[in-house]
């Protein structure tokens, strides 16, 4: 099978170039990610991330064919010859398929992603029904891969400024639980021309998000919020 | 050559669930702390955890610890400490409330309180039928914990060394631990992470085996750093074997789907399960059931084109029901097996899951070996918790979400004992030995200038196929022995790997041959730890003893390196409050 493989490595001085590389797999390499793992057995100067291999620890998002997605949980079977891959794009390179995801995690860390509730805690569980819990499925999903924020021409524009996809979603994950006491600040905090209404509904976050979660619609509701707080 | 040197309180090796509760703990005692991951931290293993983690909560019917701890016991074969599984099992309702407080999005009951689901071993007065023990995040409880974890660190500041891979412990001369040589994968950067304590969570190596639920980066690195210092490792020859992973590609099916009613089948549609376990049936235990598919598939009622799985069965649960409770099952089904579960049952087959043996530590998370005398001494210094260490609270089988409870509890204890130990202690950092850096320096040298040698992929490939041929669920003397020396020839190999890679920035070539090293003291101790143990306990079963031997074998096993040596200590059959449980024959 044929591939054409982002390279860069800059202890070497080279430029960055796209490697070829045609290999024999086995029945067993059905994913993508197999088939890096047989390439870099091969050439062990392959760079990549991976881990869990089954699509829940977010390691190995790449652009495969242009679009972002994970190469464990995507079928070779279904990719068109040469299968290009790149590392994903807006990031800087570290090398080959690895990019610096610094600042991704910062916009992450910006929307303070844990539970902020300033009561003492009881002695049991704080209770939640089953329907305000069910507000969570969507949101609390997400895997931090960053295939949605990186596909995001908004976030290509301004990384520093705009949240991103990614982040937007943990932001409104945290103001949809009913246990967390800080949506006031939370609101007060994305109001803001770049933070939040950078977000144009292009969409692309949706339509690569390898978990099918939807930011687009996390982010609308945040929005809805803002707007209804001030009418 | 001088490493070097960063000095911290504490260090703590691995962003798992266990490495994140302890600094979680030590976060709040205003320590300098670091932890160091060789991944970002929610890509560690804990994320791939599905079915839940156990405490008798008592949210839907009544449960107590103490039927919990009996059958911890009985699960473990009554090879575990009953010490520490009554601490454990004690302690199981506090950390999950806590882990709740920081925001894990638990199911709910009607009434507000966790949803929890029943689970393999898990039963109602003492062994009577299965009870709902499991508090589970839908099928996700591991990423739920994981990502809640280190939003909690986020929360509480806790410095983060991501990428970053700890290479060799760092001991004195009287053995007191000083820290860890560390490697920046980024940079290649190498460095001595001096400590006055270091806690290892760095999980455990089930890349032992080719057949395996586990992540890439379960290579046992805190094993073989711990090995390589002179520190035993215990009960190494009891490797779990869950019951269902997709045939072919090892990804995990949680026993979740067995707990809210799915069950396996044979090729003749039988229920097979009513044969082996006539009480429990699909939620026995895990080695049990794991045996029994086995056996099935032996006997020729395998499923399958080739007669080598069993079947999963859940569509009787109905559409509604998978997708709020298993939706992460039928996404892995749908990916790697083909099948909506929805309509057909899955392709499983017993595959290589978690490592019931490590690290020895007690119930405070020290790690302690034989000394003068005393079979538990404490080594200053150091610490374990999570899956590379052996409490031990599993013994010879682990019950499911067991495991997430074991994170909790004592990565929670060992945070608490470091603060202790470090606020008793008023003296400064002990001076680091002269060659404290030397083990390290020689690895990386030894695989720098390497010619002429073989290609880390091919030596780990067939590390992994010696394990699963001769040390698999079901074993035997001649091939335990054969296994032994063929490993022998591996760890020969692994010694003389070569990479094309040289670059210093994210070199991950030198990452797994580095992680190879770490594979092969793993493989060793436990293909000699198994090989020695002759009877049938827990998950080591062998032929030519098809019985467990109480006279005999109630004592754990110590492996040390040097010298490829095995040595014995006692289990602790006393609890600490409450009466023993004695050992008696194990039904389901």
């Amino acid at each position: 099978m044929k591939f054409s493989i982002y390279r860069y490595d800059p202890d070497s001085g080279g430029r960055p170039h796209m490697q070829a590389y045609d290999i024999a797999l086995e029945p067993t390499d059905r994913m993508l990610l197999d088939a890096l793992v047989r390439i870099k057995a091969h050439d062990d100067t392959l760079t990549f991330r991976r881990s869990c291999r089954e699509g829940v620890c977010g390691s190995d998002a790449m652009n495969i064919n242009g679009r972002n997605g994970l190469a464990c949980i995507t079928r070779i079977a279904e990719l068109k010859e040469p299968v290009v891959i790149r590392p994903l794009p807006g990031l800087p390179v570290v090398r080959d398929l690895i990019v610096d995801m610094s600042q991704f995690f910062k916009q992450y860390n910006s929307v303070k992603p844990y539970l902020v509730n300033h009561e003492p805690p009881p002695e049991k569980e704080r209770l939640q029904s089953p329907e305000e819990r069910e507000e969570l499925n969507g949101l609390y999903e997400c895997i931090l891969c960053a295939c949605c924020t990186t596909s995001c021409p908004s976030f290509w524009w301004n990384p520093d400024k705009f949240v991103g996809p990614a982040g937007l979603l943990q932001a409104y994950r945290f103001i949809a639980d009913t246990r967390d006491q800080a949506t006031g600040e939370r609101l007060d905090d994305l109001e803001d021309p770049y933070r939040l209404f950078r977000c144009h509904s292009i969409m692309n976050c949706v339509d690569v998000c390898p978990k099918g979660l939807n930011p687009t619609r996390a982010i609308g509701k945040i929005k809805e919020l803002l707007v209804k707080r001030t009418v | 050559m001088g490493l070097p040197v960063r000095t911290f309180d504490a260090v703590i090796v691995g962003g798992g669930g266990s490495g994140l509760r302890a600094a979680l703990e030590l976060a709040r005692a205003d320590l300098r702390v670091a932890v160091l991951s060789k991944v970002f931290p929610t890509r560690s293993h804990t994320v791939a955890a599905q079915g839940g983690v156990a405490a008798a909560l008592g949210n839907i019917e009544d449960d107590n610890w103490h039927w919990h701890m009996y059958d911890t016991v009985k699960g473990s074969d009554y090879l575990g400490d009953q010490d520490a599984i009554e601490f454990m099992c004690r302690r199981a309702n506090e950390v999950v409330y806590e882990l709740e407080h920081f925001g894990m999005p638990f199911d709910r009951l009607a009434g507000g309180r966790i949803y929890q689901r029943p689970f393999g071993g898990h039963m109602r007065e003492y062994g009577k039928s299965p009870v709902p023990r499991a508090c589970a995040a839908a099928d996700r409880t591991g990423h739920a914990l994981l990502h809640t974890l280190y939003q909690a660190n986020l929360k509480a500041n806790t410095q983060f060394f991501v990428e970053w891979m700890a290479l060799d412990l760092v001991r004195d001369p009287e053995g007191t631990v000083l820290g860890v040589t560390a490697l920046e994968i980024e940079t290649g950067e190498v460095m001595i992470l001096q400590a006055k304590a270091t806690v290892f969570a760095t999980g455990g190596a089930g890349r032992i085996f080719a057949a395996s639920t586990n992540a890439f980066i379960n290579t046992g690195d805190g094993l073989g750093m711990a090995a390589r210092a002179g520190i035993p490792l215990q009960d190494m020859e009891f490797w779990q074997f869950h019951p269902t992973g997709v045939a072919g590609a090892g990804v995990l099916i949680t026993e979740g789907v067995r707990g809210e009613g799915g069950y396996l089948l044979n090729k003749n549609g039988e229920r097979f399960m009513e044969r082996y376990a006539p009480n429990a049936k699909d939620l026995a235990s895990r080695d049990i059931v794991s045996r029994a598919m086995a056996t099935e598939i032996k006997e020729g009622r395998g499923a399958g084109k080739d007669g080598d799985c069993i079947l999963l069965k859940l569509d009787h649960l109905g559409e509604e029901t998978i997708n709020r409770r298993l939706p992460g099952i039928r996404e892995i089904a749908k990916k790697f097996a083909n099948v909506d579960p929805v309509k057909d049952p899955i392709p499983v087959v017993p595959t290589c899951h978690y490592q019931m043996g490590g690290i020895p530590t007690n119930y405070h998370g020290q790690v302690v070996v034989p000394k003068d005398g005393n079979p538990e001494a404490a080594v200053p210094g150091f610490f374990a918790a999570g899956e590379c260490s052996c409490v031990s609270v599993h013994g010879a089988n682990r019950l499911g979400c067991n495991s997430l409870l074991d994170l909790l509890v004592f990565g929670k204890a060992a945070g608490e004992r470091v603060i202790r130990d470090l606020r008793d202690d008023g003296a400064g950092h002990r001076a680091l030995p002269k060659d404290a850096g030397e083990r390290t320096r020689a690895r990386l040298a030894r695989l720098a200038s390497q010619k002429d040698g073989e290609r880390v992929a091919d030596v780990g490939a067939e590390l992994r196929r010696v394990m699963q041929l001769h040390c698999g669920v079901f074993r035997f003397p001649d091939l335990l022995q054969a296994g032994v020396q063929k490993l022998r020839e591996v760890a020969a190999r692994a010694a003389r790997t070569e990479i094309r890679d040289k670059s210093r920035t994210f070199n991950t070539a030198r990452v797994e041959a580095l992680e190879l090293d770490n594979l092969v003291e793993t493989a060793v101790a436990s293909l000699v730890s198994a090989e020695a143990r002759k009877e049938s306990r827990g998950s080591h079963d062998r032929a030519d003893h098809p019985k467990r031997d109480d006279a005999n074998w109630i004592k754990h096993t110590l492996w040390y390196k040097e010298g490829n040596r095995l040595d014995y200590k006692p289990v602790h059959t006393r609890p600490l409050t409450v009466e023993s449980f004695e050992p008696k024959a194990r039904v389901y």
